[in-house]
């Protein structure tokens, strides 16, 4: 994208003021998405984005300036500006030197059918088929819509630190809805796939499996009854709860959030702060899952990261700067949404790993409680700990049996007190579907997984008496 | 500046043949984003940015290509990329752009010079007071993060059916995240102000907001399962208004995703429920003379004293109802076709400070915050039910503070059981104004 010379003397640029870093972080990005609704591809698009931004760092400040245009003379334009808002001083320029011969790469799976190699009609069949799964269903269905999308995003980091390194990332994501409806009003089913990888994502999942589920999701909802209120135990099914995790505690071992004492999870290192059964692992490099990445959007390579193990916390997720202020090496989470975006600490694939229990005795074990069969997304307020998830699809267990559907709500624990109270953890991991995690208004594709669990008690927020 | 945007989008959307139609759409602006901590800036953000969209609608058929440039060579390939992506859709009889309806746009100024001229060294000090003003208020505080934001530019339409819009605006705001500490325990609060210009900031209430709000939080517990009343505060009012307003749009009911479809004329609030969508409104933050596909936005009475009067349209949504648009086609940016919205939400305030609210209630919650809003509310089903913090209501007055419960209801009975609407009403930086809102019989999920 950027000759190495040009970015020696960019970076040279910023450091002009007296910085301590300067980073060029540059993406070009091409996506393709259709939509399909009401029988019928509603909307083809495709896109383009394509710019740099340059970071400067002086002190405890940081200037960020970005640019569309990748030529030398914008890219100077952007540093200087960078600088500018970074500080006053007055230093004199460093002389950059990037290590190697070319940008490094550290790639994390491989891409063997290439999306841009599939013809546009191959993609309308996939929606069609989905459709026509989700329709044949149930006379109930409604209304379906899906969307296939593909998008390459190739990126390129260069720092003074002389670290310089590109990537270059593939996914694919498949959607559908479904809208059933009844005497008694309309209910909403949804199942969704993404990959990174290439289009043999399609050998994988079958489309139209998807598109029956979220008919039979829809249709299930339909007799549901309103969900209970106040404290309850809480089973959640396999490779569906790993937003709890994320929400409970993922958002609060970032160290950004730590280096503020603006999380519950801050001086507590070395200490229990999770049942016992609970290994929490946030890993960039697993190929293939939605939050997979070579290297993150500050040039390091992800990693396998354990965050707690057996309960006991044992690391937080770092970027560049948070690693840099605790000397230490960053462990692959500074990420961004695009190049208009400054880096945070941000997740990946972030999952508990297996337990000792079998899932049917862990269900059977409960008396009277809620069993979420799919979660949905979810929230923290990391400084509190408070945090609440949504349940998708759920249902009443009843004397150990689960029984009648309930309608949909949110859930809502503190995140120590709710990591403590997981007293099931099942041998069943499986990952999760897609999800996109918010931060300060940025957007990045994370995963997540873990077994079948149950927490001894949760705040269900539903309306029956 | 380089080319003019009005020119440019003219020029693509007269490049239309014969059978087909062409709707361009581009925008440039640039923002500002200071964050302070601890008295040093912690980022500074200086951003730039521009795109073109191109959608093209032959025989019924849609395609859209966009670029996060103004090269020309790039919004060449716009052009043909948005033709390409015709093939693949499937002809729609109502799919088409904008048709000019003779309205004009109301002349309201969006474009403030006091805004455009303010210096850089100006925007971080006014972060830096906020920070000060919230420290000294009171010695419990901590401040997560103090910001001043602003963003400009303008944007430009053109259809091939003769519609050229050219508007530009600016806006700000500040706001500040505040820590409370008592001992082991913390809890959170915000603040805000927006204006104009920042001559119209009020630093002084931000600051107030964010150290009551995370202070009176300090020894909160979870309250009793109970059907109860609710008072949400303005800024919670304002999220739940989003909410509703999505229910009301023309195209959720074209495609059978609304639970209002076949309500128009119905009783579907309480009698004291009005409420308007009004991007002419120039104190709403939002505010905008043209929508998203080059037509003038207007004033839609939504609800009126409780009766479904009509729904939001965009071009598309109309048409396949057989009506005319509301001027609500709203976009994303230069990156997405228009879709159907709400531009600017407000109910048609009461008479009533919040203090007056509370003297009349004997026993309920005012909820200050939520969360899980977007897990947790169904649009389609209508169910709701989110986290919230805030205080008990007890004898009339503000009790002990609340927190790690829920609220549900469903969208339905909210609208219906609302008591009140106060005369608080407050001007956010969101695309709903807020008020004091009671409403009865609501749920509230905490302990057993």
């Amino acid at each position: 994208m950027i000759d190495g010379d040009v970015l020696e003397r960019v970076l040279s640029t910023a450091t002009r003021r007296g910085a301590a870093f300067a980073e060029v972080f540059a993406e070009d990005r091409r996506s393709t998405g259709f939509s399909f609704d009401e029988g019928r591809v509603d909307q083809v698009t495709s896109g383009r984005d394509r710019g740099a931004g340059v970071r400067v760092v002086v002190g405890d400040t940081t200037g960020y300036a970005h640019t569309a245009d990748l030529s030398e003379a914008s890219l100077v334009a952007a540093a200087e500006a960078a600088a500018e808002a970074a500080g006053m001083g007055d230093g004199a320029a460093r002389v950059i030197a990037l290590d190697g011969d070319g940008p490094r790469r550290h790639p994390v799976g491989e891409v063997r059918i290439d999306p841009r190699s599939i013809p546009k009609d191959a993609r309308v069949d996939l929606l069609r088929a989905a459709d026509d799964a989700a329709r044949a269903y149930n006379p109930q269905v409604v209304q379906v819509s899906a969307g296939v999308a593909d998008s390459r995003r190739r990126i390129l980091v260069a720092n003074t630190d002389g670290l310089h390194a590109t990537d270059e990332v593939t996914r694919v994501l498949f959607r559908v809805n479904v809208v059933a409806d009844a005497d008694g009003g309309k209910q909403t089913g949804y199942q969704s796939m993404g990959r990174t990888t290439g289009w043999e994502a399609f050998d994988e999942y079958d489309v139209a499996a998807m598109g029956s589920d979220a008919a039979r999701q829809a249709v299930v909802k339909l007799r549901a009854r309103p969900a209970p209120t106040g404290a309850m135990p809480v089973v959640i099914a396999r490779g569906t709860g790993g937003v709890l995790f994320h929400e409970a505690c993922g958002h609060g071992l970032e160290a950004d959030h730590i280096a503020k004492d603006a999380s519950v999870y801050a001086g507590r290192m070395g200490e229990l702060v999770a049942s016992e059964l609970v290994t929490l692992v946030d890993n960039g490099s697993m190929a293939g899952e939605w939050g997979a990445l070579g290297i993150d959007d500050e040039g390091h390579p992800t990693q396998h990261n354990v965050l707690i193990q057996d309960g006991i916390l044992v690391d937080y997720m770092w970027d560049h700067l948070r690693a840099r202020d605790a000397g230490r090496a960053p462990s692959g989470n500074g990420r961004r949404e695009s190049y208009d975006c400054l880096p945070m600490v941000r997740m990946t694939n972030t999952y508990v790993l297996a337990g000792p229990h079998d899932p049917d005795e862990i269900v059977a074990a409960t008396d009277h409680g809620v069993y979420i069969a799919e979660l949905g997304g979810g929230s923290v307020n990391t400084a509190t700990g408070d945090f609440v998830f949504g349940m998708r699809e759920a249902y009443l267990i009843e004397n150990g049996q689960i029984t009648e559907p309930l309608r949909e709500g949110n859930l809502i624990g503190n995140g120590p007190q709710v990591l403590a109270d997981i007293d099931m953890l099942a041998d069943d991991f499986a990952m999760g579907s897609p999800g996109t995690c918010g931060k300060d208004g940025q957007g990045v594709p994370v995963g997540d997984g873990q077994p079948t669990l149950r927490v001894s008690s949760m705040t269900v927020g539903g309306t029956a008496a | 500046m380089s080319a003019d945007i009005a020119d440019l989008v003219a020029s693509l959307a007269a490049a239309a043949g014969p059978d087909e139609q062409i709707e361009a759409y581009a925008s440039r602006g640039s923002s500002t984003e200071v964050r302070v901590w601890r008295g040093q800036v912690e980022h500074f953000v200086s951003a730039a940015s521009e795109g073109v969209g191109v959608r093209v609608v032959s025989g019924g058929r849609t395609g859209f290509a966009y670029a996060g440039t103004l090269e020309a060579d790039a919004v060449a390939e716009v052009l043909a990329e948005a033709r390409e992506n015709v093939a693949y859709g499937t002809a729609d009889p109502d799919a088409g752009v904008a048709e000019p309806d003779g309205v004009e746009p109301v002349d309201i100024e969006l474009w403030s010079d006091e805004l455009d001229r303010f210096a850089t060294a100006d925007k971080i000090e006014l972060a830096l007071e906020l920070e000060r003003m919230v420290l000294a208020m009171d010695p419990r505080i901590r401040v997560d993060d103090a910001n001043y934001i602003d963003g400009g530019g303008e944007m430009a339409v053109a259809t091939s059916t003769g519609i050229v819009r050219h508007r530009r605006g600016n806006s700000c705001h500040v706001s500040v995240s505040t820590l409370a500490d008592d001992g082991d325990e913390t809890q959170t609060g915000f603040g805000y102000s927006i204006g104009d210009h920042p001559g119209e900031f009020d630093l002084e209430w931000a600051a107030r907001e964010a150290v009551e709000r995370a202070t009176r939080l300090l020894g909160a517990e979870k309250p009793p399962s109970e059907r109860t009343t609710v008072i949400f505060d303005p800024f919670v009012t304002a999220q739940l208004l989003s909410i509703i307003g999505s229910t009301l749009n023309g195209e959720a009911v074209v495609r059978g995703r609304s639970l209002f479809a076949d309500r128009v004329g119905d009783i579907i609030a309480s009698e004291l429920v009005t409420l308007i969508d009004d991007p002419t409104d120039v104190r709403a933050y939002t505010a905008t003379d043209v929508d998203g596909e080059g037509l003038a936005t207007r004033r839609n009475v939504l609800v009126d004293a409780g009766r479904l009067d009509h729904f939001v349209q965009s071009t598309y949504s109309a048409r396949r109802a057989g009506v005319v648009s509301t001027g609500n086609g709203v976009r994303g940016g230069y990156s997405s076709t228009p879709g159907t919205g709400c531009l600017a939400l407000q109910l048609v305030p009461g008479a009533r400070s919040r203090d007056d609210l509370i003297a009349d209630v004997d026993h309920g919650v005012l909820v200050q915050s939520l969360s899980g809003v977007h897990s947790g509310v169904n649009t389609v089903s209508g169910d709701v039910s989110v986290g919230a913090t805030g205080m008990t209501i007890r004898n009339g007055a503000l009790a002990t503070p609340v927190r790690e419960f829920t609220v549900a209801s469903t969208i339905q009975r909210l609208l219906t059981d609302v008591v009140e609407v106060g005369g608080d009403i407050e001007w956010l930086p969101s695309r709903a104004a807020g008020v004091s809102l009671v409403v009865r019989d609501v749920s509230v999920s905490g302990t057993s």
